[in-house]
């Protein structure tokens, strides 16, 4: 058999770019935690308004005691709800999306914010935003007729702003 | 050797493939039109979704299949000089194919099945969507066994002698279409068919996209290795050269055989029904696929040097001057390797694990996979075509000018009509949407964008109707043509080659190893866990 030496070296150059970028992924996935969002959690899409977690008024923001934010939604034909939403730019978020129907997927443009919502499963991505502004959240996978009119609204404040205003509702919601 | 039989198969697949190619590309042009939404009176999104699903269905499965089996037939009967084994049984497949695909063209036409060409549960199709798709891909196994089987008859009647390289790679094409197809096919049988037709109430959403991930990145290779084919077998000699190594060839082709088979998963990095462990691994074995491109970029354009010298080009670039570039095959592989290069590095980035994220399921992806599937990939089929069908119709091809100004506007188009995609992939665009609705800031830069790629898709249908309208003219002129298909030699004759690089009996052993552990307990966890099914939704 008769293998060319440059095509030798060649593999091996080859084998090294493959190798960098290998190395380059598991450094940031095992060292830095930075993952794909996976979570393997069934939840029994048809009875979400009974679920302690995703009943109506659980919806939205809610912070936890280390000053984390938990953001729990619900994608449906053909939005996500709550429709609007305040976060708090800087902070720790943890999005938990469940879907009532279909397939959906959600993400927020610039940002890492990116998810699939499969019914029967709870997506969760863990994130921070780093500019304050209004963001919108898009549907991103073919859900049916309306897809393209499936959005909603997020309003990203400044940690400061967050606290001012949860202090004035005195409540956890934003 | 009389092959009129072979190449009358061959040609009847190949107008099935490019017949479907043409009706998609019109579809394709009213789509671009449609979303950009300058045009109200075209606006309709029911239209829109049942044009995108059976463009999708059409260019990803019907030209797909059915060219693959029509090229798959003359590669084994011309380069092993045999026969097409039980020409009934491989007819008997084309007509399973094709009832197949009239069978879910019906649902699809009449918006019965704008479930896009992913059909992802539970959106539900009609019934006889799922069962047409079946017998396309039912069909396409008759070709399977027909491929291995000749190539079985081959090995038997010369032994110890290394099979012809492009019969090598169109066996290994049909075993991996095998494992590819049986993860949509347990799929399509198990959930979709029973529950489409209610015998089931719920299916699990998780699972199917599970077992279609299964399927959904190898089917790129099955659908590439006829372009890889012609570029390592065909394309050297037209050049006027050599192959520069037949055995990193074969090496190339192992790699892609084995390795896309189990690595589907970075197609659910963003789901949530699998663990990041087994997407991390899956990540690792995507990095691998990348090993058999790199090797034939470099072994394909040693081989264009050797051919652009042998010409008498001269210096560092001279002999890329030296190429025949009026030739068809030729000029469709440097367009198609160039397209290669921009649609790879996007590629690059979709595999990468945490950088999915910025791009997953935007217009990016839409703009990727145009570029690399139809670009490299659908372009090496029009060189291929260019090539195969004076020799298959008997009559000498039509204008070969005409083929160059279409390969070239083919290549022109698409990169108009991808560049923007991917930028409006960066700029948040959600994939398949109709239309913009959205009431922000952000859609409004949008708006050039989608301009500029009704000049693409433009250049595109132009571009497609040339194609047929050459092979048409060819077909029916007066004239006569005869010639065979020649296949470039290597510099060095292959001589004992070791078994590993002649038979995939080893292959097959250690990818089934591969399958059990890549997708070995992924699929098993349904089982083990509780799931909640989900009911069935129309479109």
């Amino acid at each position: 058999m008769h293998i060319d030496q440059l095509e030798k070296r060649w593999a091996g150059i080859a084998l090294g770019i493959a190798g960098f970028f290998v190395a380059v992924i598991l450094g940031s996935a095992l060292f830095h935690g930075i993952h794909a969002p996976s979570n393997v959690e069934t939840i029994d899409s048809a009875k979400l308004h009974l679920s302690e977690e995703f009943a109506e008024d659980k919806l939205g923001a809610s912070t936890n005691p280390d000053g984390s934010v938990t953001v729990r939604m619900v994608a449906g034909r053909y939005g996500f709800y709550p429709k609007t939403l305040t976060l708090p730019a800087e902070t720790k978020l943890t999005f938990r999306w469940v879907s009532l129907d279909v397939i959906h997927g959600v993400h927020i443009p610039m940002t890492n914010m990116s998810t699939m919502i499969v019914p029967g499963y709870v997506a969760q991505v863990q994130t921070e935003l780093h500019h304050a502004g209004d963001y919108p959240l898009l549907c991103n996978e073919y859900c049916g007729m309306g897809h393209a009119h499936m959005w909603s609204n997020i309003k990203v404040v400044s940690k400061a702003q967050w606290e001012a205003l949860n202090k004035q509702r005195g409540a956890n919601h934003g | 050797m009389d092959n009129s039989v072979e190449k009358k198969l061959a040609l009847t697949h190949f107008w099935v493939a490019f017949g479907a190619f043409g009706l998609a590309a019109v579809m394709g042009l009213y789509q671009v039109i449609e979303r950009s939404g300058f045009f109200g009176f075209l606006e309709s999104r029911e239209v829109y979704y049942a044009s995108v699903s059976t463009h999708g269905v059409l260019m990803g499965f019907v030209l797909t299949t059915f060219f693959i089996m029509g090229f798959g037939y003359y590669v084994a009967t011309s380069s092993l000089k045999l026969p097409v084994w039980n020409k009934t049984f491989a007819w008997t497949g084309f007509g399973v194919a094709l009832a197949g695909v009239v069978m879910a063209a019906l649902p699809l036409l009449f918006g019965q099945a704008s479930v896009l060409f992913t059909f992802y549960p539970p959106l539900k199709a009609h019934p006889l969507f799922y069962i047409g798709a079946t017998l396309l891909v039912v069909g396409s196994w008759f070709w399977c066994v027909s491929m291995i089987v000749m190539y079985m008859q081959w090995k038997k009647a010369n032994p110890g002698v290394p099979v012809p390289l492009a019969m090598f790679a169109t066996t290994g094409n049909a075993i991996l279409w095998l494992w590819t197809s049986a993860g949509v096919a347990a799929e399509v049988l198990f959930q979709l068919i029973p529950w489409a037709l209610g015998w089931i109430d719920t299916i699990d959403a998780g699972l199917a996209r599970t077992l279609f991930a299964w399927t959904l990145h190898p089917i790129v290779y099955f659908w590439l290795i006829p372009s890889y084919t012609a570029f390592y077998c065909l394309v050297p000699k037209q050049a006027g050269g050599f192959l520069f190594s037949d055995e990193m060839a074969r090496a190339a082709f192992i790699l892609l055989v084995v390795f896309s088979l189990p690595i589907g998963f970075h197609h659910l990095y963003m789901d949530p029904e699998q663990g990041h462990g087994w997407k991390l691994l899956h990540a690792v074995g995507t990095f691998v696929v990348t090993l058999p491109t790199f090797i034939t970029g470099f072994t394909v354009i040693a081989s264009l040097e050797i051919a652009g010298r042998l010409n008498g080009g001269k210096g560092l670039f001279g002999w890329i001057a030296a190429l025949p570039w009026s030739n068809p095959l030729v000029l469709a592989l440097i367009l198609g390797l160039l397209m290669l290069i921009f649609g790879g590095f996007g590629g690059l980035i979709n595999a990468s694990y945490a950088m999915n994220a910025m791009v997953h399921n935007t217009a990016w992806i839409s703009g990727h996979f145009h570029l690399i599937f139809g670009g490299t990939t659908v372009i090496m089929y029009f060189g291929i075509a260019y090539y195969f069908w004076p020799v298959l119709s008997g009559k000498p091809l039509y204008c070969p000018s005409l083929a160059i100004a279409q390969l070239w506007s083919w290549f022109i188009g698409m990169i108009i009509m991808t560049t923007p995609w991917h930028i409006l992939g960066l700029l948040g665009q959600p994939r398949r949407i109709d239309s913009v609705h959205y009431n922000n800031l952000l859609t409004l830069s949008w708006e050039p964008y989608e301009v500029t790629m009704i000049f693409g898709g433009l250049i595109l249908l132009g571009s497609a109707g040339l194609l047929v309208y050459i092979l048409y003219k060819t077909q029916i002129s007066q004239e006569s043509y005869q010639g065979e298909i020649e296949y470039a030699e290597p510099i060095h004759a292959v001589k004992d080659l070791p078994n590993y690089l002649n038979s995939f009996g080893l292959w097959n052993a250690i990818i089934a190893v591969f399958m059990l552990i890549a997708f070995g307990y992924p699929i098993l966890q349904f089982f083990l866990m509780e799931t909640f099914g989900s009911g069935r939704w129309g479109v």
